[in-house]
This record gives structure tokens, sequence and C-alpha cells, in this order.
């Protein structure tokens, strides 16, 4: 019995795919010319796919702090967090966290991915209930198989479905409530004021996953909580280091008393190694940054409002009705002309995520691209001029 | 075998769904027999739980493969009450 035959439909799929010229799980980035451009396969490339919201990944004073800890400490810690992995960095990186978010603790996870996992298996016990959106991401839902507690899932972005679920759970069960800011296929946004409102007239605690809207959203860019003004109504925040941060790991935050204690309970904190004292030094530079960046959050969301004005008056079919994030989504019809799509994109020179199912919700498929703040608005409207011409080479019909 | 009213509301609620019109019995499977996709089964879940007023934990999905196998589920819930 060969192990990988399970896996013949999925290969069967993709080889029906009619790629010619290029094939996106494949690309390869031969040289990173700066926040927004790369040199793929020879060609120079507008990159408009990497979340890299907040364009921090050359930060001069983060690419500085980095060399200097690489020359001071080393190229890694070699450690867990909880045994020789914590270093100076890792608990000033943390604080800086804290208090970017105005809270009393903070985890720093390896990775965005391992912190929901840390969090959610954690959070939730077997007697508990795990309240989840069905359009979570892939780290939510596999918090969720990790734990042991009962998962209930609600329709979307829907708070009436989840008041209606919420009413069929014991009412003095423990119960938590995990959503996201920005959803990170179609750039929607949440409607936390009132999904938060309702969780805590059921008793529930929440989280809130920031990792598509920290850097931007609020007038501190802590994210969708603080723009509609309901951080008092978040328990828990976990966030990313790999988008707008433009490094990796991950986060928690909270001023819950006994926060801590989870350094002690969470697997995915405990059994790997800690971030290497570069990745932590960059991190705590950018977010410094981060703070003190409102011209910079200004430009871009002018930069999505461009994107997706000038996209919708092509007549593409966009996922949102207007920009709510850096992330526009443009759906197309099928498979076969999606990926006609994106080959020809690329070979326009413009790089975007081609976003398909299971990766996106309602079995549809995008074209997914994410501006950056360091975008000039001569490469938005490049974006665009070059969208048209791969609609009309791959014979996309828009509706102006 | 699960309670009859609970298999004839199921019936009811796949009907719509039931695009290839196989006939329905309790031994039909949700992913081969109905060729179902997740996305279907979610919101078949969604309107079963709010039928019969009801949490079906997405823990236990993977093992309801059978339309008597989600009746049975949903008569234990029910009884748990």
């Amino acid at each position: 019995m060969d192990l990988l035959d399970k896996f013949d439909s999925t290969v069967a799929l993709r080889d029906s795919l009619p790629f010619e010229k290029a094939d996106p799980f494949k690309v390869v980035m031969e040289e990173i010319i700066s926040e927004t451009e790369a040199v793929i396969d020879g060609r120079h490339t507008i990159l408009a796919g990497t979340n890299n919201y907040m364009g921090m990944t050359f930060n001069e004073e983060a690419v500085a702090a980095a060399k200097e800890a690489l020359d001071n400490f080393g190229t890694g810690t070699t450690g867990s967090r909880v045994l020789n992995g914590t270093y100076g960095g890792h608990k000033a990186l943390e604080a800086t966290i804290a208090e970017f978010y105005g809270m009393e603790h903070c985890m720093v996870f390896s990775t965005g991915y391992q912190a929901n996992l840390g969090m959610i298996s954690a959070l939730g016990g077997k007697d508990d209930f795990v309240i989840i959106d069905a359009d979570s991401h892939a780290s939510i839902y596999d918090g969720c198989s990790m734990g042991n507690a009962t998962i209930v899932r609600f329709r979307h972005n829907d708070v009436e479905n989840m008041e209606r679920r919420l009413k069929r759970l014991p009412e003095d069960a423990g119960k938590l409530l995990v959503v996201e800011g920005i959803y990170s296929m179609l750039g929607d946004a949440a409607p936390l004021k009132e999904l938060l409102e309702v969780a805590k007239k059921y008793g529930c605690m929440t989280l809130v996953d920031e990792a598509h809207s920290m850097g931007f959203c609020g007038e501190n860019g802590r994210g969708i909580a603080e723009q509609l003004g309901v951080e008092h109504l978040v328990d828990f925040y976990v966030g990313t280091f790999s988008k707008s941060v433009g490094t990796v790991g991950g986060f928690a935050v909270s001023s819950h008393p006994k926060f801590d204690v989870l350094r002690l309970v969470s697997r995915p904190y405990i059994f790997t190694a800690s971030l290497p004292p570069s990745v932590v030094a960059s991190a705590t530079k950018s977010i410094e940054a981060i703070k003190r960046s409102g011209n910079r959050r200004a430009h871009l969301w002018e930069n999505a409002r461009r994107l997706h004005a000038g996209l919708k008056k092509a007549g593409f079919h966009l996922a949102t009705p207007d920009a709510q994030s850096p992330i526009i989504a443009v759906h197309l019809p099928d498979p076969m002309l999606g990926t006609r799509f994106w080959e020809q994109l690329l070979l326009e020179g413009v790089y975007a995520n081609m976003a398909a199912p299971p990766a996106t919700p309602s079995g549809v498929f995008l074209m997914r691209v994410s501006v950056c703040a360091q975008h000039t608005t001569e490469q938005i409207d490049e974006i665009i001029t070059r969208f048209n011409r791969t609609a009309e080479k791959v014979g996309l019909a828009l509706n102006p | 075998m699960a309670n009859e009213q609970i298999i004839e509301k199921i019936y009811e609620l796949i009907a719509p769904l039931n695009r290839k019109g196989i006939e329905l019995k309790p031994d039909v499977t949700f992913a081969s027999d109905l060729e179902l996709d997740s996305l279907t089964v979610m919101d078949l879940v969604a309107d079963i739980e709010d039928e019969f007023d009801i949490v079906l934990p997405l823990n236990l999905l993977p093992e309801l493969e059978t339309i008597e196998q989600v009746a049975d589920a949903v008569e234990k819930i029910i009884n748990k009450g």
C-alpha cells in the first residue's frame, strides 16, 4: 500500500490546469529589488501579492538591529523559550508588543500559525466550547483539532447565525469566540463590534486574530478592534510578524492576570526553538516604526482604494464592494481562466496570488492582490493597466 | 435505528441538494452517494442544527457518513438535551 496514493486526485487536479509558461507553485524570486519589485524568471516584476502591507522588509533600523543582533548573539538560539531560548531581546520584544496593544502581557511564538495553534489548543479544554467563523484561517481550524474542546462553527461574519448557536450552549460552560479582523482571501472586514458584543452577552471569552489588519487599521495600527473602538471586548489578540512587521514569528497579547501560565501549557510555544535574535531585533524595531507610521498608513489606504476603484471601473468582479483592507481580490469564473489569467499577468510583470479552494471560501477562484505602503501611485496604475491587458489577452469578459 | 421523524426531517432538508435524484435511504452517504462538497455539507449541518435547535459539533462530522449516522447523532444530542 503506497501511502501517497491517496493524493492522486490532488495531482490529477493540478495536472489538469493549463500552465504553459509559469507555475504558481514554483515561482522563484531570483532577486528582490525593493519592497515592491523583484526579478522572477529574468523578468522585472511588480510584487502585488506578498502581504508586505507596511513595506517594512527593508526598514533601515530593523535591518541594522538584525545585523547587530547577529554579531552579538549569533544565528540562532537552538532552544525552546522555556529552556535556553529566551534572550533579553525576546523579553524586550514582548514588552514592545504589550505596550503597542496597551495590554499587560505578551507571548512571542515562532510563527503566527503556532500562535493560533498554541492559544486555541490551550484555552479550549475538554468541557469547553470554541466558536469559530466558517471562513477561519487554517491555523484556527488546526488549533481546534489539536485541542479537546467542542467546536461550533457559524456562517461567515453572520452575527445572527452566531447568536443562534451561542443560545444553544450551556450557560455556565467555558466558551471562546475566535474571529479574525480581516479575512485573508477576500480581504473583507469582520463586524467585530456586533460579534464581540453578542459573544460577551453569552459569557464568551474572545480571541481576535489581527494578522491581516495589524499595522494599518486603527489609529495606532492595532487592527480592526481598535478601528471600531471595541478593544475593551477583546480578551486575547493573536498576530504575526510575517505581514506588516516584515519578518517571521507570531504573538498573543492579553491583560488577563493569569495569562503567563500559558507559557507552561501551550505545546506549540514549548516544543519548538525560539526565534533567532536577529528576527526578534528586527521585529522590535519594525513595530516601533509602525507605531509612528501614520503617513505610511494613509498612503497604504490610498493605494488600496485606488486599486479597488481602478479595477472596479475596468469591470472586474471584485470580492468586496469597497476597499476594506489592502487585500483586493478579483473573482475569476473558473480554474482554467484563472490559471491563464495568473500566468499572463506574471508575464506582464505583475506577481499576484492565485487563490483556489480549499484556501478560498465557497469554492471561489481568485486573483488576490495585496498592496504595499511602498507602492507608488504609478505602480498601482501600472497594476491596473496590466490587469486590463491580461483580461484582453486571455479573453476574460469585463463589465464596466 | 434513529427515530423515523428525525430521518424524515433530514430527508426534507437534503431534498433540495439532491441534484442527482438519488433515492434517499438511511444508508445513503453524503460524500460518495449524494456527492456533496464540504461547503454544501456545512450548509446542511447548519440547517440541521437550526431545524432541531441543537449544536452539531464540528468534531463529530468526520464520523458521520450516512443519513442514519447523522440522525442517530441528532437523536442522541436531543435526548441529552
